[in-house]
């Protein structure tokens, strides 16, 4: 078996585009979860928000495609509104429960044949990326090489010997995107959470009733990380939908949300780079392990007797809910992470 | 989301089912070729609930005027199609009496009265069920659920069947009116039966130790999965398959929190850590059961194609009736025992104040462990039950889970006759909001109603206020 093509697939992915889609959104979920201790199960939605917000702006009324991006926006700022406005006063899991509960209605409604004819039902919707790829730098035909850098035919090689990474144009110009989203964010929150602003949250996340002896507005800093965290969602929902040029409510359900959470606390909440971390070996993880079984399948290193090629997926989704059980158990804090600080308690 | 590498045939199906009606279960209809064809005409697939072309069945087509334009028969694959040469309004008739022995349509409806202005579509759901509106006989899943996670554009086909579909059951629902209702209260209040039996497990193990346990719903697959493990595998009828599934769930209960939860309160781990464990032990148990079943929705070999009861005003399959009064009398059971019994007086004053408890000599761990036993065997009971009428699947339980938090939160967390309260309203607003929304729809209304419920009432009907500070 091919050893060499299961890591280059892993490493590829590993800084590919979906993994900027899941750093984003844990990027979210890090000053929702990680900084304030909100417990929002609900991510997947406001990525939905962002995917959705742009995909019918463009799609369905037609609007420019700036247009559609400032939607997916304020889709995301309404929704957190709404979640949270009767939420955010009670204790933690009701925010969860409502959140997980949130998630699943968007996911079916954007789903339901009933206004298919906008929302694109089950199939979802595509055709409103080309505006995006229209800005597109890269250009989908170069041939050029530099050092350990090879372009041949729009797609670029980078060759580190027992790996090779390769990326097609759009793939570049999307990563350049991606990425630049990611650093700005790490700025910015790098920023937010050593402000005073910042050491409001964690004090939240500590002991509410201590910040609120204090006279501040809880409540107020509860619902500004929660839309915050919700717009970076929605900017994983942009990237998401550019990068598969369509958007699919199957793709919104609740265990995007969990996978974010294994991702986040892989990497370390409350930590500025535990969520680009944390993303980064998820999907080089779930790559290697998903590539490397299929490839001994093919390779008869497995009989089939044993497993099926298409028991490859369970298998490895089981492992990644071993891996987070394990995790929790063992290194709650991730890599990164300071043990004390995620010893939550809700009661 | 990762896309997963069972891709191809499993989504096939799921896609399938989905096509086959919006809103209920328990077959397989019919579904087009994805083909888009120049010409003017109505085609159509059929297909039983295994997914098995059907070949041979005569369909008719005639015009509004009454003439035949066509008479075919099933192809070997299960298509066919008639031409047509101009628009207009046409009656397609299936002819019943061509059908396999036990095979009907299930709509009732043999015969359909469409508008071709295209090239169009007709579906027959077929179903080894009793035709005759007999109720949708699954509450306990959507069937336009689809596990997809992997994208598959290439699809368009088939979400036009969905939307086909949708369209027939559309017409279809507005026919009988009061014998439907009354019909989808009894399946409501079966299904909030269902729904207790698991909600009382989830509620007292949240009123015992705080933890908000999101792998419940995967108690209730579990049990679904040793009945069919034992029933098909080894052979036993499915009775005492239930009965097996019912201990062994009771089991896994007192395992789970043996090996797991008790550790874990023992070295003090966060409540929140503690829900988070709990979503993956979910995901860890959902693709077992994936990796070991397969994504199918699968049947015990009895009880399929259960004759109903008519009454006139209600028609109820046998099945409904029996799991649905072996329920209530282990519903009323359990509330007996909190009330009356030793075990049951202790085991409320811990979801009451577990260190007054301990402090009065109750041994928490030992009661929180009868709670996990017996939450366990109550979740795989409702399993059994809902995989009786409905099939079992790996996901079942996920998407039951969120139903059984609306109804314990509308009861009020961590109450044991809330829990019940709350299931009960939840099942039969699930299946009664089918009159007025899609059946695709119905579960957000009942997720909707959980929204409604925190804003307004967040301790529940019948909790207290202090708990929610």
């Amino acid at each position: 078996m091919d050893w060499q093509f299961v890591f280059s697939q892993a490493l590829t992915q590993a800084i590919g585009p979906t993994m900027l889609v899941y750093a984003l959104g844990a990027i979210g979920l890090n000053l929702q979860f990680g900084y304030t201790g909100l417990l929002n199960f609900g991510q997947a939605a406001f990525v939905a928000m962002g995917a959705y917000g742009l995909a019918m702006t463009v799609v369905v009324f037609g609007l420019p495609f700036w247009w559609g991006i400032v939607v997916g926006l304020l889709a995301a700022v309404v929704m957190a509104l709404l979640l949270g406005i009767p939420t955010l006063r009670l204790r933690a899991d009701y925010l969860a429960i409502v959140t997980i509960a949130a998630a699943e209605i968007v996911r079916r409604l954007a789903r339901a044949t009933v206004w298919s004819e906008h929302t694109g039902g089950s199939d979802g919707m595509r055709g409103f990326s080309e505006p995006f790829f229209a800005m597109n730098p890269y250009p989908p035909d170069g041939n050029w090489s530099f050092l350990i850098f090879s372009m041949e035919n729009g797609r670029l090689f980078v060759d580190f010997g027992v790996a090779t990474l390769q990326y097609s144009s759009r793939d570049l110009w999307i990563m350049t995107v991606g990425w630049g989203l990611v650093a700005f964010f790490l700025v910015v929150l790098g920023l937010l959470v050593h402000s005073p602003w910042g050491r409001v949250l964690k004090g939240i996340r500590e002991d509410e009733e201590a910040v609120r002896s204090l006279g501040k507005n809880v409540f107020a800093y509860k619902m500004q990380a929660l839309v915050i965290g919700g717009l970076i969602g929605a900017v994983a929902g942009f990237i998401f939908a550019l990068s598969r040029a369509n958007v699919q409510p199957d793709t919104f359900t609740t265990d995007l949300t969990f996978y974010l959470y294994v991702v986040l606390i892989l990497g370390g909440a409350a930590r500025l780079f535990g969520p680009v971390l944390g993303a980064a070996l998820f999907w080089f993880l779930y790559n290697i392990f998903s590539q490397g079984l299929s490839q001994a399948i093919r390779a008869d290193v497995i009989p089939s007797s044993v497993m099926h090629h298409t028991q490859v997926g369970p298998l490895v989704f089981f492992l990644l809910g071993l891996g987070m059980v394990l995790l929790l158990i063992f290194r709650p804090q991730g890599i990164l992470g300071n043990r004390r600080e995620l010893m939550l308690d809700v009661r | 989301m990762p896309e997963t590498s069972r891709g191809g045939p499993l989504r096939r199906t799921v896609l399938l089912l989905s096509a086959a009606f919006a809103g209920l279960l328990l077959c397989l209809g019919v579904s087009s070729s994805a083909v888009a064809q120049e010409a003017l005409g109505v085609h159509g697939l059929l297909k039983d609930q295994q997914d098995r072309p059907i070949s041979g069945v005569t369909i008719t087509v005639t015009d509004d005027a009454g003439n035949e334009v066509g008479t075919v028969e099933s192809g070997e694959d299960g298509t066919w199609s008639v031409e047509l040469e101009s628009e207009g309004a046409y009656v397609v008739t299936l002819d019943e009496s061509t059908l396999p022995d036990g095979l009907l349509v299930r709509s009732g409806r043999p015969q359909l009265e469409i508008d071709v202005s295209s090239d169009r579509t007709v579906l027959f759901p077929l179903d080894t069920q009793l035709a005759d509106g007999v109720e949708p006989q699954a509450p306990g899943d959507d069937p336009s659920e689809g596990e997809s996670d992997g994208d598959d554009p290439g699809d368009e086909g088939t979400s036009a069947d969905v939307a086909e579909d949708g369209e027939q059951l559309g017409e279809l629902e507005n026919e009988a009116g009061a014998t439907r209702a009354v019909s989808l209260l009894f399946s409501g209040l079966h299904f909030g039966l269902m729904i207790a039996l698991a909600a009382v497990g989830l509620s007292m193990v949240f009123g015992t130790t705080g933890l908000t346990n999101f792998s419940h719903g995967d108690l209730v697959t579990f049990g679904g999965m040793m009945a069919l493990l034992f029933n098909i595998s080894f052979g036993v009828p499915v009775w005492v398959a239930a009965i097996a599934a019912v201990l062994l769930g009771a089991a896994f209960g007192w395992v789970q929190d043996w090996g797991l939860w008790s550790r874990l309160r023992r070295r003090g781990t966060g409540l929140v850590s503690m829900m988070i464990i709990s979503i993956g032990v979910a995901l860890l148990l959902r693709f077992a059961t994936l990796f070991f079943v397969g994504g199918e929705r699968q049947r015990y070999n009895e009880y399929v194609g259960q004759k109903p009861w008519d009454f006139g005003w209600l028609i109820i399959t046998p099945k409904e009736v029996v799991t649905g009064v072996v329920a209530l009398v282990v519903c009323i059971a359990v509330g007996l025992a909190l009330v009356y019994t030793r075990l049951g007086k202790a085991t409320r004053a811990v979801a009451d104040n577990p260190s007054l408890a301990a402090s009065t000599g109750i041994n928490v761990n030992q009661v929180v462990r009868l709670v996990w036993t017996i939450g366990g065997g109550l979740a795989a009971m409702a399993g059994v039950f809902l995989s009786i009428n409905d099939g079992v699947k790996f996901d079942m339980g996920q998407h039951l889970l969120l139903l059984i938090f609306a109804a314990v939160v509308l009861g009020g967390l961590g109450t044991a006759f809330g829990a019940f309260l709350g299931s009960m309203i939840i099942g039969v607003f699930v299946q009664m909001s089918t009159l007025v929304v899609a059946p695709e729809l119905k579960y957000v209304g009942a997720l909707a109603v959980l929204i409604i419920i925190m804003l307004t009432r967040p301790q529940g009907i019948l909790g207290r206020r202090e708990r929610i500070g």
